[in-house]
């Protein structure tokens, strides 16, 4: 499975998850409490400069992430010059790009298993009042494996319709789909007791 | 309990994995991305409990940095983006789905299932993802709803769609469908 994590190595792959995503919260209310046009063109040519640090790769690479959301930077726009209010356009657009940029960053250079480890530190006061976090973590590892088994699956199933019709799949494609889901389900269950189950 | 666990984690699988394959038509000529479409079907088979689990869980890979929305998107960004709402009503819409099919006897499974995807999938989902795109975008709740409502006719197929494929769903394998065990 791909995470999005960077190909580029940058020094903040190295730093530790959990204050990254505080100061991404930090960050991301400050932008919402700004209202200043300047202050969010500083904040976005800012984020972009993070980004530049890591070289012109990475930015490229960010940016492209960033794509997305082009069409509601349009719509924004277009709306309030209409309305007569291009400032607070600016305003929303340059903070949907900024808050956007800055969320990418934190995945783009966190390993899969260093987010993993803070779902753990966070659920460590479920596991105090006795909720299972084992399973939570046997779920995660389940979907990873799963999704590309599944959409492999799904791949066959869409030739095999080809296959056998003129059109293309419709929405029938769904129901063995969803069968062979439901089947692996209870093959992996049947796998996990066998091997002395969840207990 | 092994098994609770394993279709939780398949359909969320399930909905990452509707968002991978090829794309498919509705008949109408209108690709689609199937994956609100597994929110539903979260509900009606998986039931209320399991169904927003299997939701959360999704949601929780999503926020940990896999690519798993349609066209590849994921990571933290996606909750920062206009579209936020939207994920966020899932596990809500999904236990409103669950709970409508699991308590509600009046009709046929196929048509319960359709009127649970419109109320949890649709209605639900909108809600918070109309408020979503207000707080994000800085527009009123009635502009915000506007911005989405192109969207509504296409979810409606879904939700007939998500009717008749629990019905087949219950036919081909009855003692999976946990809504209705």
């Amino acid at each position: 499975m791909i995470s999005l994590n960077s190909p580029i190595e940058t020094r903040a792959h190295g730093w530790r998850a959990g204050p990254k995503l505080l100061g991404l919260c930090a960050a991301t209310m400050v932008l919402f409490a700004l209202t200043s046009l300047w202050a969010h063109m500083a904040i976005f040519a800012m984020t972009l400069g993070i980004y530049a640090m890591a070289g012109t790769t990475f930015l490229r690479f960010g940016l492209r992430r960033l794509r997305v959301l082009w069409p509601f930077v349009a719509i924004v726009l277009i709306w309030h010059a209409v309305t007569r209010d291009l400032e607070m356009g600016s305003v929303i657009a340059l903070r949907l790009l900024s808050a956007v940029a800055l969320a990418n960053l934190v995945t783009l250079t966190t390993k899969l298993s260093d987010m993993i480890d803070v779902v753990r530190y966070l659920a460590a006061p479920l596991r105090r009042i006795g909720v299972r976090t084992m399973q939570l973590e046997l779920g995660i590892a389940l979907v990873v494996r799963f999704t590309p088994v599944l959409a492999q699956k799904g791949t066959y199933l869409s030739y095999a319709w080809r296959a056998r019709a003129h059109k293309r799949p419709n929405w029938r494609i769904v129901v063995p789909f969803a069968v062979l889901a439901l089947d692996d389900a209870e093959y992996v269950a049947d796998a996990i007791k066998a091997r002395g189950g969840l207990e | 309990m092994e098994r609770n666990l394993t279709l939780i984690a398949l359909f969320a699988a399930l909905i990452a994995a509707l968002g991978l394959i090829p794309k498919f038509t509705l008949g109408f000529g209108v690709p689609i991305t199937a994956q609100t479409l597994g929110v539903m079907l979260c509900g009606t088979v998986l039931g209320a409990k399991r169904g927003t689990l299997a939701t959360l869980l999704f949601l929780l890979l999503i926020a940990l940095g896999l690519p798993l929305l349609a066209g590849g998107r994921g990571g933290l960004g996606v909750f920062a983006s206009p579209t936020v709402g939207f994920l966020i009503g899932w596990p809500l819409g999904a236990f409103v789905t669950g709970l409508m099919v699991e308590k509600l006897r009046f009709a046929s499974l196929g048509v319960t299932a359709a009127i649970a995807s419109v109320v949890g999938g649709i209605i639900v989902v909108y809600i918070f993802g109309v408020i979503g795109m207000s707080y994000t975008l800085n527009k009123t709740i009635p502009e915000a709803t506007m911005l989405v409502t192109a969207f509504i006719p296409g979810d409606l197929i879904k939700a007939i769609v998500a009717g008749a494929v629990t019905v087949a769903l219950y036919k081909a394998r009855p003692k999976s469908v946990l809504s209705r065990v």
